[in-house]
Protein backbone atom coordinates (compact mmCIF):
# COMPACT_ATOMS: atom_id res chain seq x y z
CA UNK A 1 0.00 0.00 0.00
CA UNK A 2 1.34 3.33 -0.92
CA UNK A 3 1.13 5.80 1.51
CA UNK A 4 -0.01 8.76 -1.01
CA UNK A 5 -2.66 6.57 -2.28
CA UNK A 6 -4.40 6.22 1.70
CA UNK A 7 -4.09 9.92 2.17
CA UNK A 8 -5.93 10.63 -0.77
CA UNK A 9 -9.04 8.56 -0.08
CA UNK A 10 -9.52 8.87 3.79
CA UNK A 11 -9.93 12.79 3.02
CA UNK A 12 -12.56 11.74 0.24
CA UNK A 13 -11.18 13.97 -2.00
CA UNK A 14 -10.23 11.47 -4.14
CA UNK A 15 -13.15 8.82 -4.18
CA UNK A 16 -11.86 5.47 -6.49
CA UNK A 17 -15.01 4.17 -7.36
CA UNK A 18 -19.03 5.46 -7.46
CA UNK A 19 -21.72 2.76 -7.15
CA UNK A 20 -24.89 3.11 -8.89
CA UNK A 21 -28.08 1.31 -8.18
CA UNK A 22 -30.76 -0.19 -10.92
CA UNK A 23 -33.68 -0.35 -9.27
CA UNK A 24 -35.12 -2.59 -12.42
CA UNK A 25 -32.77 -5.31 -13.26
CA UNK A 26 -34.24 -7.38 -10.46
CA UNK A 27 -30.54 -7.98 -9.75
CA UNK A 28 -30.27 -7.53 -5.36
CA UNK A 29 -28.46 -4.37 -4.57
CA UNK A 30 -25.77 -5.97 -2.36
CA UNK A 31 -24.46 -8.24 -5.74
CA UNK A 32 -25.15 -4.98 -8.09
CA UNK A 33 -22.20 -3.26 -5.62
CA UNK A 34 -19.98 -6.56 -5.97
CA UNK A 35 -20.78 -6.77 -9.86
CA UNK A 36 -19.42 -2.54 -10.19
CA UNK A 37 -16.07 -3.73 -7.85
CA UNK A 38 -15.50 -6.99 -10.00
CA UNK A 39 -15.87 -4.84 -13.42
CA UNK A 40 -13.64 -2.06 -12.29
CA UNK A 41 -10.59 -4.56 -11.26
CA UNK A 42 -11.04 -6.42 -14.71
CA UNK A 43 -11.15 -2.41 -16.60
CA UNK A 44 -8.32 -1.81 -13.97
CA UNK A 45 -9.54 1.29 -12.95
CA UNK A 46 -9.38 -0.65 -9.11
CA UNK A 47 -6.45 -2.04 -8.62
CA UNK A 48 -4.13 -4.01 -5.60
CA UNK A 49 -4.68 -2.23 -2.64
CA UNK A 50 -6.92 0.61 -3.36
CA UNK A 51 -9.46 1.47 -0.86
CA UNK A 52 -13.25 0.63 -1.51
CA UNK A 53 -15.40 3.80 -0.25
CA UNK A 54 -16.48 3.87 2.88
CA UNK A 55 -19.76 1.96 4.38
CA UNK A 56 -20.68 5.65 5.43
CA UNK A 57 -19.90 6.78 1.88
CA UNK A 58 -21.49 4.38 -0.10
CA UNK A 59 -24.69 4.83 1.92
CA UNK A 60 -24.91 7.95 2.37
CA UNK A 61 -25.05 8.41 -1.49
CA UNK A 62 -27.01 6.15 -2.16
CA UNK A 63 -29.48 6.37 0.88
CA UNK A 64 -29.21 2.50 1.18
CA UNK A 65 -28.93 0.35 4.46
CA UNK A 66 -25.58 -0.44 5.66
CA UNK A 67 -26.00 -3.88 6.02
CA UNK A 68 -26.35 -4.19 2.18
CA UNK A 69 -22.77 -2.20 1.68
CA UNK A 70 -21.57 -4.96 4.34
CA UNK A 71 -22.87 -7.75 2.55
CA UNK A 72 -21.31 -6.71 -0.57
CA UNK A 73 -17.90 -6.02 0.97
CA UNK A 74 -18.24 -9.92 2.64
CA UNK A 75 -19.06 -11.39 -0.80
CA UNK A 76 -16.18 -9.46 -2.16
CA UNK A 77 -13.49 -10.94 0.74
CA UNK A 78 -15.57 -14.28 0.15
CA UNK A 79 -14.56 -13.89 -3.38
CA UNK A 80 -11.17 -13.31 -2.55
CA UNK A 81 -11.37 -9.29 -4.33
CA UNK A 82 -11.13 -7.76 -1.32
CA UNK A 83 -9.99 -7.66 1.90
CA UNK A 84 -11.00 -6.41 5.07
CA UNK A 85 -8.40 -4.70 7.24
CA UNK A 86 -9.91 -3.30 10.99
CA UNK A 87 -10.12 -0.14 11.87
CA UNK A 88 -8.89 0.66 8.06
CA UNK A 89 -11.13 0.28 5.35
CA UNK A 90 -11.35 -2.82 2.75
CA UNK A 91 -8.75 -3.38 -0.03
CA UNK A 92 -8.43 -4.42 -3.07
CA UNK A 93 -6.58 -7.44 -3.18
CA UNK A 94 -3.39 -8.06 -5.22
CA UNK A 95 -4.32 -11.74 -6.47
CA UNK A 96 -6.35 -10.82 -9.56
CA UNK A 97 -5.28 -11.86 -12.76
CA UNK A 98 -5.11 -9.78 -15.49
CA UNK A 99 -4.38 -10.46 -19.51
CA UNK A 100 -2.13 -8.54 -20.33
CA UNK A 101 -2.89 -4.53 -21.27
CA UNK A 102 -2.01 -5.03 -25.40
CA UNK A 103 -3.82 -7.89 -25.71
CA UNK A 104 -6.69 -6.60 -23.54
CA UNK A 105 -7.56 -3.46 -25.52
CA UNK A 106 -7.10 -6.07 -28.76
CA UNK A 107 -9.99 -7.87 -27.53
CA UNK A 108 -11.69 -4.87 -26.13
CA UNK A 109 -11.35 -3.20 -30.10
CA UNK A 110 -12.68 -6.48 -31.65
CA UNK A 111 -15.77 -7.06 -29.47
CA UNK A 112 -16.30 -2.75 -30.29
CA UNK A 113 -16.41 -3.89 -33.75
CA UNK A 114 -18.89 -6.82 -33.15
CA UNK A 115 -20.88 -4.39 -31.19
CA UNK A 116 -21.17 -1.96 -33.71
CA UNK A 117 -22.06 -4.30 -36.45
CA UNK A 118 -24.33 -5.96 -34.39
CA UNK A 119 -26.27 -2.83 -33.88
CA UNK A 120 -25.99 -2.10 -37.81
CA UNK A 121 -27.83 -5.35 -38.15
CA UNK A 122 -30.86 -4.30 -36.16
CA UNK A 123 -30.32 -5.91 -32.55
CA UNK A 124 -31.27 -4.26 -29.55
CA UNK A 125 -29.41 -3.94 -26.65
CA UNK A 126 -31.48 -6.66 -24.75
CA UNK A 127 -30.54 -8.99 -27.61
CA UNK A 128 -26.94 -8.64 -27.50
CA UNK A 129 -26.58 -9.41 -23.89
CA UNK A 130 -28.93 -12.20 -24.06
CA UNK A 131 -26.61 -13.13 -26.68
CA UNK A 132 -23.10 -12.83 -24.39
CA UNK A 133 -25.23 -14.21 -21.96
CA UNK A 134 -25.78 -17.42 -23.92
CA UNK A 135 -21.95 -17.94 -25.32
CA UNK A 136 -20.64 -17.33 -21.39
CA UNK A 137 -23.40 -20.21 -20.40
CA UNK A 138 -22.15 -22.28 -23.48
CA UNK A 139 -18.44 -21.79 -22.38
CA UNK A 140 -18.96 -22.52 -19.06
CA UNK A 141 -20.81 -25.53 -19.22
CA UNK A 142 -18.06 -27.00 -21.97
CA UNK A 143 -15.28 -26.00 -19.76
CA UNK A 144 -17.40 -27.83 -17.06
CA UNK A 145 -17.75 -31.04 -19.65
CA UNK A 146 -14.15 -31.31 -20.50
CA UNK B 1 -30.34 -8.19 19.80
CA UNK B 2 -32.67 -7.02 22.51
CA UNK B 3 -36.12 -5.85 21.84
CA UNK B 4 -35.99 -1.46 21.16
CA UNK B 5 -39.96 -1.43 20.86
CA UNK B 6 -42.35 -3.75 22.24
CA UNK B 7 -46.08 -3.72 22.87
CA UNK B 8 -48.58 -6.31 24.63
CA UNK B 9 -52.12 -5.67 23.76
CA UNK B 10 -51.44 -2.06 23.24
CA UNK B 11 -54.90 -0.32 22.38
CA UNK B 12 -55.80 3.85 22.15
CA UNK B 13 -58.96 4.76 21.60
CA UNK B 14 -59.74 8.34 20.44
CA UNK B 15 -63.44 8.85 21.41
CA UNK B 16 -65.61 6.11 20.07
CA UNK B 17 -62.61 5.58 17.50
CA UNK B 18 -59.87 3.05 17.71
CA UNK B 19 -56.31 3.99 17.02
CA UNK B 20 -54.78 1.14 17.95
CA UNK B 21 -56.25 -2.24 19.08
CA UNK B 22 -54.57 -5.44 20.46
CA UNK B 23 -51.97 -4.15 19.03
CA UNK B 24 -48.94 -6.88 19.78
CA UNK B 25 -44.99 -6.65 18.57
CA UNK B 26 -41.67 -6.82 19.59
CA UNK B 27 -38.83 -5.33 17.11
CA UNK B 28 -35.38 -6.23 17.35
CA UNK B 29 -32.53 -3.83 17.57
CA UNK B 30 -30.00 -2.64 15.08
CA UNK B 31 -32.40 -2.60 12.32
CA UNK B 32 -33.93 0.20 10.21
CA UNK B 33 -37.72 -0.69 10.66
CA UNK B 34 -39.94 0.68 8.04
CA UNK B 35 -43.78 0.90 9.66
CA UNK B 36 -45.91 1.29 6.40
CA UNK B 37 -50.12 1.64 6.50
CA UNK B 38 -52.52 3.71 4.88
CA UNK B 39 -53.83 7.19 6.75
CA UNK B 40 -55.35 5.73 10.04
CA UNK B 41 -53.76 2.56 10.75
CA UNK B 42 -52.37 3.83 13.97
CA UNK B 43 -48.71 4.83 12.87
CA UNK B 44 -48.64 8.04 14.21
CA UNK B 45 -50.50 6.92 17.24
CA UNK B 46 -48.02 4.01 18.13
CA UNK B 47 -44.57 6.53 18.07
CA UNK B 48 -46.84 8.79 20.13
CA UNK B 49 -47.52 6.16 22.33
CA UNK B 50 -43.70 5.18 22.21
CA UNK B 51 -42.52 8.39 23.25
CA UNK B 52 -45.27 9.04 26.30
CA UNK B 53 -46.92 11.82 23.84
CA UNK B 54 -49.90 10.48 24.36
CA UNK B 55 -51.00 7.22 27.42
CA UNK B 56 -52.63 3.97 25.96
CA UNK B 57 -56.00 3.31 27.28
CA UNK B 58 -55.13 -0.19 27.61
CA UNK B 59 -52.34 -2.52 27.30
CA UNK B 60 -47.60 -2.49 27.64
CA UNK B 61 -45.11 -0.90 26.07
CA UNK B 62 -41.69 -0.91 26.64
CA UNK B 63 -39.18 0.95 25.16
CA UNK B 64 -35.31 0.17 25.22
CA UNK B 65 -36.39 -2.08 28.16
CA UNK B 66 -38.32 0.24 30.25
CA UNK B 67 -41.98 0.31 30.67
CA UNK B 68 -42.82 3.80 31.35
CA UNK B 69 -42.16 5.56 28.07
CA UNK B 70 -42.42 8.97 29.43
CA UNK B 71 -40.01 8.65 32.06
CA UNK B 72 -37.37 10.85 31.57
CA UNK B 73 -34.74 8.51 31.50
CA UNK B 74 -35.85 6.45 29.03
CA UNK B 75 -36.30 9.88 26.67
CA UNK B 76 -32.51 10.87 27.19
CA UNK B 77 -32.10 7.98 24.67
CA UNK B 78 -34.88 8.62 22.26
CA UNK B 79 -34.58 10.49 19.30
CA UNK B 80 -38.48 11.41 18.06
CA UNK B 81 -38.79 13.76 14.67
CA UNK B 82 -42.67 14.10 14.74
CA UNK B 83 -44.49 14.63 11.15
CA UNK B 84 -43.66 17.95 8.96
CA UNK B 85 -40.28 18.92 10.54
CA UNK B 86 -41.86 20.34 13.97
CA UNK B 87 -39.12 23.24 14.33
CA UNK B 88 -40.22 26.92 15.54
CA UNK B 89 -40.38 28.75 12.32
CA UNK B 90 -39.16 31.88 13.53
CA UNK B 91 -36.32 30.94 15.66
CA UNK B 92 -32.83 30.82 13.67
CA UNK B 93 -31.17 27.21 13.62
CA UNK B 94 -28.46 28.16 16.11
CA UNK B 95 -31.74 29.56 18.34
CA UNK B 96 -32.91 25.45 17.86
CA UNK B 97 -29.45 24.72 18.27
CA UNK B 98 -29.62 26.62 21.72
CA UNK B 99 -33.32 25.13 23.07
CA UNK B 100 -31.36 21.42 22.16
CA UNK B 101 -28.70 22.52 24.10
CA UNK B 102 -30.29 23.64 27.31
CA UNK B 103 -33.20 19.98 27.08
CA UNK B 104 -31.04 18.14 26.67
CA UNK B 105 -28.45 16.56 28.80
CA UNK B 106 -26.86 14.31 26.44
CA UNK B 107 -26.24 17.03 23.76
CA UNK B 108 -23.23 16.78 21.15
CA UNK B 109 -23.32 20.28 20.28
CA UNK B 110 -20.38 20.21 17.83
CA UNK B 111 -21.81 16.81 16.25
CA UNK B 112 -24.82 19.03 15.41
CA UNK B 113 -23.06 22.12 14.16
CA UNK B 114 -20.65 20.46 12.09
CA UNK B 115 -23.13 18.91 11.03
CA UNK B 116 -25.05 21.52 9.53
CA UNK B 117 -22.32 23.05 8.30
CA UNK B 118 -21.46 20.36 6.21
CA UNK B 119 -25.35 20.31 4.72
CA UNK B 120 -24.29 23.77 3.95
CA UNK B 121 -27.38 24.86 6.63
CA UNK B 122 -26.82 28.95 7.83
CA UNK B 123 -26.81 28.71 11.45
CA UNK B 124 -28.25 32.70 11.19
CA UNK B 125 -30.97 31.55 8.66
CA UNK B 126 -34.63 31.42 10.44
CA UNK B 127 -36.08 27.97 10.03
CA UNK B 128 -39.53 29.33 8.39
CA UNK B 129 -36.64 30.83 5.79
CA UNK B 130 -35.22 27.21 4.69
CA UNK B 131 -36.35 24.91 2.17
CA UNK B 132 -38.51 21.91 3.21
CA UNK B 133 -35.82 19.80 2.56
CA UNK B 134 -32.90 21.50 4.67
CA UNK B 135 -35.97 22.06 7.49
CA UNK B 136 -35.74 18.03 7.56
CA UNK B 137 -32.14 17.69 7.87
CA UNK B 138 -32.28 20.31 10.86
CA UNK B 139 -34.71 18.20 12.50
CA UNK B 140 -32.70 14.96 11.99
CA UNK B 141 -29.31 16.86 12.99
CA UNK B 142 -31.34 17.92 16.39
CA UNK B 143 -32.39 14.28 17.24
CA UNK B 144 -29.20 13.22 16.19
CA UNK B 145 -27.12 15.77 18.05
CA UNK B 146 -29.23 13.81 21.53
CA UNK B 147 -26.87 10.50 20.47
CA UNK B 148 -30.13 8.74 20.73
CA UNK B 149 -30.03 4.86 20.61
CA UNK B 150 -32.89 4.66 19.16
CA UNK B 151 -34.28 7.11 16.55
CA UNK B 152 -38.31 7.40 15.89
CA UNK B 153 -39.62 8.96 12.71
CA UNK B 154 -42.89 9.54 11.78
CA UNK B 155 -43.41 10.34 8.32
CA UNK B 156 -40.06 12.00 7.55
CA UNK B 157 -40.00 12.51 3.37
CA UNK B 158 -43.21 12.67 3.40
CA UNK B 159 -43.24 16.90 2.42
CA UNK B 160 -40.14 16.52 0.25
CA UNK B 161 -39.46 16.72 -3.24
CA UNK B 162 -37.38 13.30 -4.42
CA UNK B 163 -34.01 15.04 -4.29
CA UNK B 164 -34.64 15.95 -0.95
CA UNK B 165 -36.42 12.42 -0.16
CA UNK B 166 -32.75 10.57 -1.24
CA UNK B 167 -30.57 13.07 0.79
CA UNK B 168 -32.39 13.01 3.81
CA UNK B 169 -32.41 8.84 3.53
CA UNK B 170 -28.64 9.05 2.70
CA UNK B 171 -27.98 11.18 6.22
CA UNK B 172 -30.02 8.70 7.60
CA UNK B 173 -28.51 5.79 6.63
CA UNK B 174 -24.89 7.52 7.21
CA UNK B 175 -25.47 8.39 10.55
CA UNK B 176 -26.93 4.39 11.32
CA UNK B 177 -23.61 3.40 9.50
CA UNK B 178 -21.83 5.62 12.00
CA UNK B 179 -23.29 4.87 15.10
CA UNK B 180 -25.71 2.15 14.75
CA UNK B 181 -28.42 3.61 15.81
CA UNK B 182 -31.65 1.46 15.49
CA UNK B 183 -34.23 3.73 13.85
CA UNK B 184 -38.07 2.99 13.25
CA UNK B 185 -39.59 5.20 10.55
CA UNK B 186 -43.30 5.52 9.40
CA UNK B 187 -44.10 6.46 5.65
CA UNK B 188 -45.91 5.88 2.82
CA UNK B 189 -42.81 5.85 0.14
CA UNK B 190 -41.99 2.28 -0.03
CA UNK B 191 -39.45 2.97 -3.13
CA UNK B 192 -37.54 4.51 -0.58
CA UNK B 193 -38.22 2.05 2.02
CA UNK B 194 -37.04 -0.71 0.00
CA UNK B 195 -33.53 0.18 -0.10
CA UNK B 196 -32.97 1.93 3.00
CA UNK B 197 -34.93 -0.65 5.81
CA UNK B 198 -34.13 -3.75 6.70
CA UNK B 199 -37.40 -4.49 9.07
CA UNK B 200 -40.77 -4.04 7.97
CA UNK B 201 -43.96 -3.41 10.14
CA UNK B 202 -47.32 -3.43 8.26
CA UNK B 203 -50.28 -1.82 10.19
CA UNK B 204 -53.81 -1.84 9.24
CA UNK B 205 -56.83 -0.93 11.34
CA UNK B 206 -54.91 -0.40 14.30
CA UNK B 207 -53.44 -3.48 14.21
CA UNK B 208 -49.87 -5.41 13.22
CA UNK B 209 -50.96 -7.55 9.92
CA UNK B 210 -47.42 -8.60 9.62
CA UNK B 211 -43.48 -7.90 10.73
CA UNK B 212 -40.14 -9.17 9.73
CA UNK B 213 -37.14 -8.93 8.68
CA UNK B 214 -37.63 -8.14 5.16
CA UNK B 215 -34.88 -10.25 3.42
CA UNK B 216 -36.93 -13.09 5.09
CA UNK B 217 -40.58 -12.06 3.97
CA UNK B 218 -39.65 -11.29 0.35
CA UNK B 219 -38.05 -15.23 0.76
CA UNK B 220 -41.57 -16.68 2.09
CA UNK B 221 -44.05 -15.22 0.24
CA UNK B 222 -45.02 -16.13 -2.96
CA UNK B 223 -47.29 -15.30 -5.61
CA UNK B 224 -49.60 -18.30 -7.18
CA UNK B 225 -51.68 -18.32 -10.37
CA UNK B 226 -53.86 -20.79 -11.62
CA UNK B 227 -57.17 -21.94 -12.70
CA UNK B 228 -60.12 -20.96 -10.15
CA UNK B 229 -61.55 -24.58 -10.41
CA UNK B 230 -58.14 -25.63 -8.01
CA UNK B 231 -57.46 -22.67 -6.03
CA UNK B 232 -59.25 -23.97 -2.77
CA UNK B 233 -57.26 -27.27 -3.10
CA UNK B 234 -54.11 -25.07 -3.57
CA UNK B 235 -55.30 -23.17 -0.63
CA UNK B 236 -55.78 -25.29 1.77
CA UNK B 237 -52.16 -26.30 2.80
CA UNK B 238 -51.15 -22.73 2.59
CA UNK B 239 -51.48 -19.85 4.19
CA UNK B 240 -53.51 -17.42 2.54
CA UNK B 241 -52.61 -13.66 2.87
CA UNK B 242 -55.02 -12.17 -0.18
CA UNK B 243 -56.75 -14.19 -2.67
CA UNK B 244 -58.40 -12.29 -5.71
CA UNK B 245 -60.34 -14.13 -9.04
CA UNK B 246 -60.60 -13.19 -12.46
CA UNK B 247 -62.37 -14.53 -14.42
CA UNK B 248 -60.77 -18.30 -14.76
CA UNK B 249 -57.91 -17.31 -13.08
CA UNK B 250 -57.46 -17.12 -9.53
CA UNK B 251 -54.50 -15.08 -7.44
CA UNK B 252 -53.49 -16.01 -4.49
CA UNK B 253 -50.16 -14.34 -2.05
CA UNK B 254 -49.38 -17.24 0.55
CA UNK B 255 -46.78 -17.44 3.26
CA UNK B 256 -44.56 -20.01 4.38
CA UNK B 257 -43.48 -22.32 1.85
CA UNK B 258 -45.68 -25.90 1.36
CA UNK B 259 -44.03 -29.41 1.01
CA UNK B 260 -47.28 -30.10 -1.18
CA UNK B 261 -46.81 -29.77 -5.04
CA UNK B 262 -49.00 -27.11 -6.74
CA UNK B 263 -51.67 -28.75 -9.13
CA UNK B 264 -51.18 -28.35 -12.82
CA UNK B 265 -51.71 -25.10 -14.73
CA UNK B 266 -50.25 -23.77 -11.35
CA UNK B 267 -47.44 -20.89 -11.66
CA UNK B 268 -45.28 -19.38 -8.37
CA UNK B 269 -43.23 -16.55 -8.29
CA UNK B 270 -41.44 -14.10 -5.42
CA UNK B 271 -42.86 -10.68 -4.86
CA UNK B 272 -41.28 -7.63 -4.93
CA UNK B 273 -41.39 -5.86 -1.93
CA UNK B 274 -43.99 -3.44 -2.77
CA UNK B 275 -46.67 -6.20 -3.89
CA UNK B 276 -45.95 -8.15 -0.21
CA UNK B 277 -47.13 -4.48 1.19
CA UNK B 278 -50.22 -3.79 -1.37
CA UNK B 279 -51.05 -7.62 -0.79
CA UNK B 280 -51.54 -6.78 3.33
CA UNK B 281 -52.76 -3.61 2.86
CA UNK B 282 -55.51 -4.48 0.12
CA UNK B 283 -57.05 -7.28 2.45
CA UNK B 284 -58.41 -5.87 5.69
CA UNK B 285 -58.35 -9.05 7.52
CA UNK B 286 -54.79 -10.55 6.03
CA UNK B 287 -52.61 -10.60 8.75
CA UNK B 288 -49.40 -13.42 9.26
CA UNK B 289 -51.30 -15.95 11.65
CA UNK B 290 -52.30 -18.87 9.94
CA UNK B 291 -55.84 -20.22 10.51
CA UNK B 292 -58.92 -17.98 9.45
CA UNK B 293 -57.75 -17.18 6.55
CA UNK B 294 -58.16 -20.48 4.73
CA UNK B 295 -62.03 -20.31 6.08
CA UNK B 296 -62.56 -16.94 4.15
CA UNK B 297 -61.06 -18.44 1.28
CA UNK B 298 -63.04 -21.24 1.15
CA UNK B 299 -66.00 -19.31 1.80
CA UNK B 300 -65.71 -17.05 -0.93
CA UNK B 301 -65.07 -19.43 -3.44
CA UNK B 302 -68.53 -20.67 -3.23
Amino acid sequence: MTLGKQTETNTGSALLLEFHLDPHTGVPPYLQLVHQVEGAVRLGTLGADDQLPTVKAVVSALAINPNTVLKAYRELEHRGLAIGRPGLGTFVRESISYRPAPERQMLRDTFAAWLQSATAAGLSEAEVRALVEAELIAARSAKGAA
Amino acid sequence: MRAVLEARALAKRYGHTWALRDCSFSLPGGHVVALVGPNGAGKSTLLHVAVGLTQPTAGAISVLGNPAPSDPKSLMRIGFVAQSAPLYRTFSVADMLRLGRAMNPRWDDAYARDRLARLNIPADRTVGRLSGGQQAQVALSLALAKRPELLLLDEPVADLDPLARHEFMGELMAAVAEHGISVVLSSHAIAELERACDYLVVMGSGKVKVAGEVAALVEEHLLLTGPVSTAADTATSRTVVRQSLAGRQATLVVRGISRRALPPGWRERRLSLEELILAYLREPEASALPGPQELILAAETH
